[in-house]
């Protein structure tokens, strides 16, 4: 059984005003095929917590640990901690001119398993995942996130969920800008990915409708930096019905 | 009342820059000049005053159906019909030659002709080259340069009406080499240049391409391809001129700098002339920098006499790695080296799949590789230091 647990975690960027503390001491453990939902308002550090995962150089990790197994994942690069089986679904996937689809994801796969997959199963599965994210062949030529819009970025990160096969998936608000169509798809495609290799998945959204075709274990709401609230998939509903604010009062947001 | 002396005027508009074959009409160059204000001028002031040999130089082609290779005098009457020297290293080539080697597309669908150009040597050199495309001809050229060189040149590119030629330059120089060129083209109606400068070794590389589209529905693609690695000079200076009604125009230029003391200037000139309606133009030249201790020069120029055109207009941008970029891939489980490699061998590749040559790409891909392969060993091992 696979399990990320995330302790004490507190994290800080650099802004032009100085040092400025996001995550105010995060636990989280999350086991091998489980749904963790994070919820919470805007500016409540969600996003951080999944660019602290991932390690971007932006984020200052000041406290705390992010264990993989048992293995520090904070001491690891980014590329180290993708080798691990971590995994970042971007809200803001950027484009790479010139580098196609097809090799991208082909140089990916390979720096994972250390060798080049065999090409005959590898275009096997690159064909069925494309066709179950409803994604034309020719997307496979065009250059990375390049022209791609909203919808399209969103399914090609799914897709590399797929196919790169990590333990642990964070999605960073992959729901946004879809409309109800691409959203059934991109569901379609984590819960694929959860039965076909016991995925863990911390689902950050802003909003509850994706809760209805990714189903949640437990739901964390995050307030100013830290976990303000856990529960099972009850307190979405609760969530979407009275709001936030009984969080907010009080609670210290910058 | 005697006139007074006109005070000095600099040039206003490109289309009046001073031309001319004589070497005596220009100046002495003093590196103020704004053709010669960026570039090593010690590297390379003899080319443009000195003696030059100005005898054939050897040369080995490939024999291909359709083309023509030979030596013709400079008194034929196709040589000066394409330009005219705009510098003093042009025209100083352009009297000290000899020959001039003529190449000639006359086939509908003319073989790719590779000619290749290793034996300059080291004395200082002149040379001049004619490409001629025939009316409805079609075929690609592909001038291929190595060794060491001393040069200065001129190649003239004429292209008939309604003939489609491709001209390649590629310098992969030793690491000594000079090479002052200025590509003169003269686009005939309905008839389309692709010409391409790929410029990866030698000390100084200037390609400065005049692209003249004198009749109606002329259309010329510009693409420049350039790796500077330490102490490397390269300079492209291309400049659209667009004569007549109808005419297009896409300039595209990607540049990488790697290293102390690379240097590259991109400097493009865009002239819509008074009777060049319906005008569709763009140029654009972007460079990355890949270490400190670079610089690249860019300066795009837009002229427009006309009211009447489709489009005009020109981007440059000179950036540092993009660090979301490397993040993406690396988060991807890519190594910060190869991620680096993909993102620049990706930010080249838009011009080398424009080549038209599949297996010169196919070269080219290999060549741009071994730069960043040097260029990776050579970021390396300044971290360590």
């Amino acid at each position: 059984m696979s399990v990320l647990k995330i302790e004490d975690l507190h994290v800080s960027v650099e802004t032009e005003q100085g040092t400025k503390q996001i995550l105010r001491g995060v636990d989280l453990t999350i086991g091998e095929g489980e749904t963790h939902a994070i919820m919470g308002p805007n500016g409540s550090g969600k996003s951080t917590l999944a660019y602290a995962i991932a390690g971007h150089p932006k984020y200052q990790v000041t406290g705390g640990s992010v264990q993989l197994d048992g293995e520090e994942m904070l001491d690891k690069s980014v590329d180290e901690r993708a080798r691990a089986g971590l995994f970042l679904a971007m809200q803001y996937p950027v484009e790479i001119p010139g580098v196609s689809v097809s090799n991208f994801l082909r140089t990916a796969k390979t720096a994972l398993d250390g060798e080049a997959p065999p090409i005959r199963s590898w275009i096997k599965d690159l064909d069925s995942s494309m066709t179950a994210l409803r994604m034309d062949r020719t997307f496979r030529e065009r250059n990375v996130n390049e022209g791609f819009s909203g919808g399209e970025k969103k399914r090609h990160e799914i897709l590399q969920l797929e196919l790169l096969k990590p333990k642990f998936a964070v999605l960073d608000e992959t729901d946004s800008g879809l409309d109800v169509d691409a959203l059934k798809i991109v569901s379609e495609g984590v819960n694929r990915a959860k039965e076909t290799t016991g995925l863990g998945v911390l689902l950050i959204t802003h909003y509850n409708r994706i809760l209805r075709y990714v189903k949640p274990d437990f739901v964390h709401v995050f307030v100013a930096g830290r976990v303000a609230e856990q529960g099972g998939p009850e307190l979405a509903v609760r969530l979407e019905n009275e709001g936030y604010d009984r969080f907010l009062t009080g609670a210290n947001v910058e | 009342m005697a006139l007074a002396s006109p005070a000095f005027v600099p040039v206003q508009t490109r289309s009046e820059r001073l031309a001319s074959t004589s070497v005596t009409d220009f100046p002495a160059v003093t590196g103020l000049e704004f053709e010669w204000k960026f570039i090593p001028l010690a590297r390379v002031k003899h080319l443009t005053e000195g003696a030059l040999d100005g005898s054939p130089t050897a040369f080995t082609y490939s024999e291909s159906a359709g083309t023509a290779v030979d030596w013709i005098e400079p008194s034929a009457p196709v040589v000066g019909t394409a330009g005219v020297p705009e510098d003093r290293a042009a025209a100083n080539a352009w009297a000290a030659v000899e020959k001039v080697l003529h190449i000639s597309v006359t086939g509908e669908d003319a073989a790719e002709l590779v000619v290749r150009r290793d034996r300059f040597g080291s004395t200082p050199r002149a040379a001049h080259v004619v490409i001629e495309a025939a009316p409805n001809s079609k075929g690609v050229v592909i001038l291929e340069h190595h060794g060491s060189a001393n040069l200065t040149e001129n190649v003239e590119i004429v292209v008939g009406d309604n003939a489609q030629l491709t001209v390649v330059t590629v310098q992969e120089w030793d690491d000594e080499a000079l090479h002052l060129s200025s590509h003169f083209a003269r686009v005939g109606r309905d008839a389309n240049l692709r010409h391409v400068i790929v410029s990866l070794g030698g000390s100084v590389v200037r390609v400065n391409p005049s692209v003249h589209l004198v009749s109606q529905g002329a259309s010329i693609d510009s693409f420049g391809l350039y790796f500077a690695d330490a102490g490397q000079y390269f300079e492209q200076r291309p400049y659209i001129d667009h004569q007549a009604a109808n005419t297009r125009s896409r300039v595209n230029y990607k540049g990488a700098l790697q290293g102390k003391g690379a240097h590259t200037v991109w400097v493009g000139d865009v002239l819509i002339g008074p009777h060049a309606d319906g005008t569709d133009s763009y140029e654009q030249n972007r460079n990355l920098v890949l270490s400190e201790g670079t610089r690249a020069d860019s300066i795009p120029n837009l002229e427009i006499e006309t009211g009447n055109i489709q489009g005009a207009g020109h981007a440059s941008s000179t950036g540092r790695f993009d660090d979301e970029q490397l993040f993406y891939l690396q988060s991807r489980g890519i190594s910060e080296e190869e991620a680096r490699r993909l993102v620049v061998r990706g930010f080249l590749a838009e011009i080398i799949n424009e080549i038209g040559s599949p297996a010169l790409e196919e070269r080219l891909s290999a060549a741009v590789e071994a730069e960043l392969v040097q260029a990776e060993a050579v970021r390396a091992s300044a971290l360590v230091q």
